[in-house]
């Protein structure tokens, strides 16, 4: 996927004007954040179980090669297939092998993240072979362009049914209607004998659990299920720090996802793939194969960013991230929008390509507070300013201001002066109304906003006069 | 009990009547407040921007400032949020000093959390009479738990009926630097919490950061309200003093 995260501001702007979008976003409220909450206080001691949630992956993370070789020797022996790609590329060149070799002409896809990270879709198209989005927000994406999803969880949450109605009447060729519920049952008889006919079905896995080698999906559709048990092959595609230690450790894990993400005490489908179909079993694939994912996260892992790679991708973040809700995920040009992508895009992409990103957050930690793995999030993006500085990618007139203003405000006799004459200056533009409306240097502020006026004259110099 | 006054670059240049309200209202309690006079900033514009090394060295001076006191009081959560909660992690490398920094930290306490938690005021001074709504500045909620305290104050006021708004605890949109540099996005989120403010019906939108206010008076001028007055929580409870 191409890396439009420089243009930040400029597509932030627009999206603010976007009357439909607005609409759209403003069931992120509705939707995500009260469903959320009330999930929560019905759940009783969630931070407790943030914190045993953090815990479990802090331990996967710290031995993270050893989960992993552990899952890999028990998917080995249950008689899955799995393959290690380092980066995007390799990751296509696996799974497009996988589908030659067995001669597989169509995919049905179930939602993965990984696989938009590492643009498969495209690689697949490129190598003849065609896929075929299930998840009905993924499909609605698809067949409008190969649009890029702008919510980790829910891919349309930009579009309204009115769009929906149009996109449907425009390329189904059939009689426009807004209904939903109509809506849907239209995507299902379209898709499912793409689902019966498919060659290979190519999930992702929320989790992979270590001792006993099996995938982990949650869903509430259904395609996840139709797409790894009836096409003859499975490839489930995901991170490596996906990784838990136990059963046990993901059933707590479970709990804290899906009521983080939507809501929901729990999915309606939560689906554990083990091996392929076994000699004594009526249904699933005939092979299974699972794709392991790098592609920067085990750079993650020595570095700075290393609690990153804690997320388990519920889009809490971005649910309650008031820069989000206000223009929408398509503004992040990549993959992972919201706060967790102020992170994982300069992480992945590399930060010159992502510059605004972490700057693109008022540090309000509404997304760190609740994350179910507890991320300080806020934390993060100023390691990545930090990092910014060091490597000389701010903007010379922000690095002058700043180094102007740090250099004086250690000189306290300078800067009183300085002040001094600021606050008169200002009292004289704000004149008798006390409202300056134009500030040199500061049209960001005076664009939308008035700035009120000081008094005239600093505290520390109406102080020492009070106590002559 | 010696207390030492953290005024605010702010306070100091855009409304010091605040840090007189804040000095009231600690003198009010019984404290001796002192002011540090040559204090300028907590650091925290460097912080946030990436700058650590100038954040270090104003840490420091924060540091050899307000040492010697019982108690640091800032009539600001953000400024609080910075000593308390940053201040030790910028020191994390330097043992010898994260000692004296973690001591700062401790004895460092945001104004309203102050009057209510050390000092048990069971009275303040201010008379203001009329309907306020409350926001709550990020730094200070979730940084330093401040929620309660200022409401307790407010209701010592016999004048004062409190009228919460719908998403208080939703960020305003300044963010500091974010204010200038995502001038469009803090300015529509500055919008949101002025609708948000004003459905409430309150004569007053109350808070307790300059930050927070100028940006929501900022954004309600340009709305075109004159009337609704923005005003800090020091200068409500200790009656205005500039």
């Amino acid at each position: 996927m191409d890396v439009r995260s420089n243009e930040f501001k400029a597509r932030a702007a627009a999206n603010l004007g976007d009357a439909k979008l607005q609409k759209g976003l403003g069931l992120i409220k509705v939707k995500a954040v009260v469903n959320r909450a009330s999930a929560v206080a019905e759940f009783g001691d969630f931070e407790t179980l943030r914190e045993a949630g953090k815990q479990i992956r802090n331990r996967a993370l710290a031995d993270l090669d050893l989960y992993l070789e552990r899952f890999e020797r028990e998917a080995t022996a249950r008689g899955a297939v799995v393959h290690w790609a380092e980066n995007a590329a390799e990751a296509c060149r696996i799974v497009v092998d996988i589908a030659r070799q067995n001669g597989a002409k169509t995919v049905a896809k179930s939602k993965s993240m990984v696989s938009e990270e590492v643009g498969l879709n495209d690689a697949l198209i490129e190598a003849g072979i065609e896929p075929i989005e299930t998840d009905l927000g993924e499909y609605i994406l698809q067949i409008n362009d190969a649009e890029p999803p702008s919510h980790i969880v829910m891919p349309v949450i930009h579009k309204t049914a009115e769009d929906v109605a149009d996109l449907f009447h425009e390329k189904h060729g059939t009689p426009r209607k807004t209904d939903p519920a109509a809506l849907t049952r239209e995507a299902r008889e379209i898709l499912r004998p793409k689902f019966l006919s498919a060659d290979m079905g190519v999930s992702g896995a929320n989790f992979l659990i270590a001792e006993t080698g099996s995938t982990l999906i949650v869903t509430n559709e259904g395609n996840g299920r139709l797409c790894t048990t009836l096409p003859r092959l499975h490839v489930a595609i995901t991170g490596i720090e996906k990784v838990v230690p136990t059963l046990e450790d993901v059933s707590t894990l479970l709990r804290l996802l899906p009521r983080s993400a939507t809501g929901q005490a729990i999915t309606n489908y939560v689906s554990l793939h083990t091996g392929p179909k076994h000699i004594d079993e009526s249904d699933g694939p005939q092979q299974f194969h699972i794709v392991l994912v790098d592609n920067g996260r085990s750079k993650l892992l020595a570095g700075e960013m290393r609690e990153m790679l804690r997320c388990i991708r519920c889009g809490a973040c971005m649910n309650h991230c008031p820069v989000y809700q206000a223009v929408g995920g398509h503004a992040w040009g990549w993959v992972y929008p919201g706060p967790m992508g102020n992170i994982l895009t300069p992480s992945y992409v590399g930060l010159e390509h992502a510059v605004q990103l972490p700057n693109a957050a008022t540090l309000c930690n509404q997304c760190g507070v609740v994350c179910p793995v507890k991320i300080p999030l806020p934390d993060l993006m100023r390691k990545l300013r930090e990092e910014q500085m060091a490597r000389g990618l701010k903007p010379w007139p922000e690095r002058l201001g700043l180094a102007l203003w740090g250099w004086a405000a250690q000189r306290p006799a300078l800067y009183a002066l300085g002040t001094r004459i600021a606050a008169r200056v200002m009292k004289w533009l704000g004149g008798g109304e006390k409202l300056i409306h134009r500030l040199p240097l500061a049209a960001g502020w005076t664009d939308g906003r008035d700035f009120p006026a000081p008094a005239g004259k600093t505290f520390r110099e109406l102080y020492r006069e009070k106590r002559k | 009990m010696r207390v030492a006054l953290f005024v605010t670059c702010l306070a100091d240049l855009m409304r010091p009547g605040v840090a007189f309200a804040a000095l009231r209202l600690l003198e009010h309690g019984g404290c001796t407040v002192e002011v540090p006079q040559t204090q300028t900033c907590c650091g925290q514009p460097a912080y946030n921007s990436g700058d650590r090394a100038t954040a270090i060295a104003l840490a420091r001076k924060v540091l050899d400032e307000f040492d010697g006191f019982d108690y640091v009081v800032a009539p600001s959560g953000s400024c609080g949020g910075m000593v308390r909660a940053h201040y030790p992690e910028l020191f994390r490398d330097d043992p010898a000093l994260l000692a004296r920094i973690e001591a700062l930290a401790a004895r460092t306490y945001e104004l309203t959390d102050f009057l209510v938690n050390v000092l048990r005021l069971d009275s303040v001074p201010g008379n203001f009479s009329g309907t306020v709504t409350y926001h709550d500045s990020c730094s200070g909620l979730r940084e330093l738990n401040v929620k309660a305290q200022p409401r307790t104050l407010l209701g010592k006021l016999p004048g004062v009926k409190l009228a919460e708004m719908n998403e208080a605890e939703t960020c305003c949109g300044f963010g500091g630097t974010f204010s200038l540099k995502f001038g469009e996005v803090s300015t529509q989120l500055a919008d949101n919490k002025c609708g948000n403010a004003c459905a409430t019906g309150a004569d007053a939108i109350v808070g307790g950061d300059l930050g927070c206010l100028l940006n929501i008076e900022g954004r309600l001028r340009r709305r075109g309200d004159l009337k609704t007055q923005v005003l800090h929580i020091a200068e409500v409870l200790a009656g205005r003093s500039d």
